[in-house]
């Protein structure tokens, strides 16, 4: 097994025992190793992706833009332009001669064709070689359109994801504090950090609202250009998956001085408890007794439901693999409830912080993994024995070649897993996945006698 | 054997054959010593109402009836980008660890989309260039990735492709292939290594498959006795349409070397060990044999002249047959034409059965979809092929569009449909999602063919999306559709039909269970 694992990547591994806790990330990826990490211009599209009434112009050779089309379950009330895929399509002349023009060409044809109500402009890897100067180009199409036309500087080689979170934030910040905020309540939020897959964010947005709370600005979940340019006329900042939309809030803060708190969304506790930190903050206790009421009344239809699936589950170990470590917190708490054990997780671009956090809260033995690969990936599950593990599109082949069961808490997901009603569903993902029985058939669970047996390797058998 | 290159010998004849006011558009010849592009009898016959995009090869055939508007933007890509065409191509070898030499971004990207369709793991290694070798060159990120990749995958082979900022920033990579041969300990495992030039810029992912297969035969093709196997270069097929292809390989008794191979290595089955690199694939030594055998089948319409094929025809003297891919009757005929000169032998039993079976289906259903139009969209030679199939049995193309820009495109389409549709289809080169949308819209078509990407086109105007090709997103089993063959043709054709009755059945005000 260990042989599976980098040299140069051990200091990335921890298991949680007699050592004391140390955790090396915020490296750059092993070359050759096949992280499971995407670049910095991932991190921007995904956080600016569900701005639903702007045009998003991907600023380089087809590729970026085109494995960017439309993969979020990210709904919108209304406009759908982020589900649309805007490349310059760069060609060979435009990497000799420079693309200025033809970005410009492809801006104003696109704000005239879908008369959005901004544009961001994403550079990639080879825009940053070549050196055009997107924040010239986004200047003169904003003066000749009369809509703002934000550069996003995510040249993928700057850096990981992270580095393209804060990208994001810096063009959304441009927009802040260009909207009208009067008429904006004493007791209103933005919501930072929920990307309304699935939904979730209006379900979030109707708890705020039975609490009597104003939300102002969605960010960036079902978000608007119009609401952000307003956002800063919120009295606070509720930020979920700090990692993507903190740089706003702590811009926000320093400029206008909003507080900011973390929440999350995911598991019984912390949805609760996002409740309850809203309403302490704005110290009314009418506020606080409609957030117990609707915790009250959400937990009397979740937890008897739960029951059910707990009483099946209990027992079973789950494994973690996901992009931010936020989640990953929720996520070893939600297990919880269902009588499960958390014995691997891992993120792509955790903080120091975050895995000393989830350091505190795993088990004895639990592998904690920074930035892993299908090799280590693999080898974990069939170490430890996985029943169930949690990631995105790329982890899930690993555990399906494996026999190992799967739930998707990613972007591209289309079930809702925030929330009360989101708990509900995460268990019956888990459930429906773990107790098919498919893992009957599967060779892990097959004893050799009973077998058929090959006359040919099946690999040669067409000749 | 010579050459047989002419891929629709019959339709020229009935080209002469037919009467000059159809004859505005002809098929793209193979052969250049025949005729050159430019001077294809057609390309000179420009079209009034035919619009041509600024700036592109000249000389390129008139476009159809609706003038392709053209757009600086590109919205919707019908298109990928050039190394994942190769990458698909390298996990056809056994042994190979396909490799981009790039940031991890686009190593990643390439995986996530590929897995989305097979529903297989596929290990994409990357140099994961950052900053500091964005301006100073990638040759330590690569050669330490190299060095990562054979210590743990221990392959046979890496396959090297560039990507859009390593062409940038030029780095040189045979030299630097060159000083980490040197470099590498003795002791240590030096597998292959190829590389393949796949700048995004400058082609999509179909020149990107290929360009990685000429790359495999170049470097590693070696004079070698000459002996009986057939090589065949299938270009971008399903997993399913492989097995098959092997199958009748074999009921032929015509040993064959199939390159790339993905049948096992991007369809394998469940396992309980995690295989670093899926069992199947070409074997690395049926490869470097390539150049002693007996004749060379590729498939592809609108290839050009640097194939796999002509390479090694015009290094060994292997014979090339070039084909239109073997969807529909025709095209599968022509291939089993071919395999009956190569082996001597009639065309067995089953497959006789298997042809007599899908005439008799297309009978029975010839009614539910004659007439019928429908706009197809994909990769040039699947949508060649495609054409070709649905006007044997009465369905119009009356789109066809690609994201390739071979220059071939119109005229193929307008051979492997002349004399079988009353107007020749509508071609649209080097398109977008967006541009195919505007015309099918005006079109009013019937259906739409083509991969997942066209889900919202064909949800928008409320008519069937039959999918086939790459990718598909939205279905599970993309990797087990059968394109090729009498029964690839049956199973297309069933879908087909099954599908316009089903808009029948559903828009009745009664509805029915019988027909
Ligand atoms: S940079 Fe080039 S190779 Fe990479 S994803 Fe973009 S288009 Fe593809
Ligand atoms: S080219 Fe750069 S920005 Fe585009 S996908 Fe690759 S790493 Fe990301």
């Amino acid at each position: 097994m260990t042989t599976r694992i980098y040299q140069e990547r051990q200091g990335q591994i921890h298991r949680k025992g007699k050592k004391p806790f140390a955790l090396e990330c915020d490296k750059e990826s092993l070359a050759g190793a096949v992280s499971q990490r995407a670049c910095v211009f991932c991190g921007s599209r995904v956080v600016l992706y569900p701005i639903a009434d702007a045009v998003h112009l991907v600023h380089g050779p087809i590729g970026c833009a085109v494995y960017t089309w439309d993969i979020r379950g990210a709904l919108s009330s209304g406009p759908e332009l982020h589900r649309l895929s805007f490349s310059t399509d760069l060609q060979e002349k435009d990497v000799i001669f420079g693309g200025e023009k033809k970005l410009h060409a492809a801006l104003i044809e696109l704000i005239d064709r879908y008369q959005p109500k901004a544009a961001f402009v994403y550079s990639t890897c080879i825009v940053g070689i070549i050196g055009d100067d997107l924040e010239a180009v986004c200047k003169t199409v904003a003066a000749e359109t009369g809509i703002p036309v934000l550069p996003v500087q995510s040249e993928g080689f700057k850096g990981n994801k992270r580095a393209g979170y804060e990208a994001a934030c810096n063009a959304m910040f441009r927009l802040v504090g260009t909207g009208d905020i009067s008429n904006i309540s004493r007791h209103s939020i933005n919501i930072l950090g929920d990307f309304n897959l699935a939904g979730e964010i209006w379900l979030i947005r109707e708890y705020f609202n039975r609490m009597g709370v104003e939300v102002v600005a969605n960010i960036t979940g079902d978000g608007r250009v119009d609401d952000i340019k307003r956002c800063h006329g919120a009295a606070l900042n509720v930020v979920q998956c700090s990692g993507a939309t903190m740089t706003l809030a702590n811009l926000i803060k320093e400029k206008y001085g909003t507080p900011v708190i973390r929440v999350s969304y995911f598991g019984i506790e912390d949805m609760a408890e996002s409740l309850y930190a809203v309403a302490n903050h704005f110290k009314d206790p009418e506020m606080l007794a409609k957030a117990k009421e609707i915790v009250r009344q959400e937990l009397e239809i979740l937890l008897p439901t739960l029951k059910k699936y707990r009483a099946a589950l209990t027992g079973k170990k789950a494994a973690i693999y996901v992009g931010g470590a936020f989640k990953a917190f929720s996520l070893v708490k939600a297990f919880r409830h269902l009588g499960m054990q958390v014995v691997m997780v891992g993120s792509q671009t955790g903080t120091k912080e975050d895995y000393q956090e989830l350091q505190e809260i795993t088990d004895e033995g639990t592998i904690i993994v920074d930035d892993s690969n299908p090799l280590e990936l693999s080898s974990f599950l069939q170490e430890k024995e996985v029943d169930i593990f949690v990631g995105g599109v790329k982890e899930r082949p690993i555990a399906y070649k494996l026999g190992i069961a799967f739930c998707d808490h990613n972007h591209e997901r289309k079930e809702m897993l925030a929330g009360f009603t989101g708990m509900m569903n995460f268990a019956k993902e888990v459930y429906g996945s773990v107790m098919s029985p498919v893992w009957k058939l599967v060779p892990r669970k097959q004893p050799q006698s009973t077998q058929l047996r090959a006359s040919v390797p099946a690999c040669i058998a067409g000749l | 054997m010579n050459p047989t290159p002419d891929i629709s010998h019959e339709n020229n004849i009935e080209f002469l054959a037919t009467p000059p006011k159809n004859r505005t558009r002809l098929k793209g010849d193979e052969d250049p010593k025949q005729r050159s592009e430019s001077d294809t009898p057609g390309g000179k016959q420009v079209d009034n109402e035919a619009g041509k995009r600024a700036g592109e090869t000249p000389g390129s055939l008139p476009r159809g009836r609706g003038q392709m508007p053209k757009y600086v933007s590109t919205t919707n890509a019908c298109k990928l980008c050039k190394p994942l065409g190769a990458c698909l191509a390298f996990r056809g070898i056994e042994g190979t660890v396909p490799y981009l030499h790039g940031s991890q971004g686009c190593a990643t990207y390439m995986r996530r989309y590929i897995i989305s369709h097979f529903n297989e793991p596929i290990d994409i290694a990357s140099s994961s260039l950052g900053e500091k070798n964005a301006i100073y060159g990638g040759g330590a990120n690569l050669k330490q990735g190299l060095k990562n990749v054979s210590d743990k995958y221990h392959p046979q082979l890496v396959g090297i492709a560039t990507t859009c900022l390593t062409e940038t920033i030029g780095d040189d990579l045979k030299m630097i292939i060159f000083e980490y041969k040197k470099e590498v300990p003795t002791d240590q495992p030096l597998p292959t290594l190829i590389t393949v030039s796949t700048p995004s810029y400058a082609g999509t992912h179909m020149e990107g498959f290929h360009a990685a297969i000429l790359s495999v035969l170049s470097s590693l093709c070696e004079k070698t006795p000459a002996h009986d196997r057939i090589n065949i270069l299938p270009g971008f097929l399903s997993p399913a349409d492989l097995r098959l292809l092997k199958e009748i390989m074999t009921a032929f008794a015509l040993p064959a070397t199939i390159l790339p191979d993905i049948s096992d290595t991007l369809d394998g089955p469940a396992l309980d060990e995690y295989q670093m690199i899926p069992a199947g694939g070409t074997p690395l030594a049926e490869i470097r044999k390539m150049g002693g055998a007996r004749a060379t089948i590729e498939f592809g319409s609108t290839l050009d002249q640097k194939s796999g094929g002509k390479y090694l025809e015009q290094t060994f003297e292997v014979a090339n047959h070039r084909l239109t891919m073997p969807i529909g009757i025709k095209a599968t005929d022509r291939f089993f034409e071919l395999l009956e000169n190569l082996s001597g032998e009639n065309t067995p039993a089953r497959y006789l059965g298997a042809r007599g079976r899908l005439i008799d289906g297309l009978v029975d259903g010839h009614k539910y979809v004659f007439g019928k139009r429908a706009v197809l969209y994909g990769e040039e030679d699947l949508v060649v092929a495609l054409a070709g199939f649905l006007a044997e049995i009465g369905v119009q193309p009356v789109l066809c569009a690609s994201g390739g820009k071979s220059g071939k495109f119109q005229a193929t389409v307008a051979a492997v449909t002349d004399g079988l549709c009353e107007d020749a289809p509508e071609t649209y080169e080097d398109c977008d999602f967006h541009e195919i949308a505007e015309r099918a819209e005006a079109l009013a078509p019937d259906l739409i063919i083509g991969h997942s990407k066209g889900y919202q086109l064909a949800r928008k105007l409320a008519i069937p999306l039959i999918r086939v090709g790459f990718p598909i997103h939205d279905r599970i089993g993309g990797q087990r559709i059968l394109h090729i063959g009498y029964e690839g043709a049956q199973q297309l054709f069933d879908q087909i039909a099954n599908a316009m009755i089903q808009v029948k059945q559903d828009r009745s005000p009664v509805g029915y269970s019988y027909m």
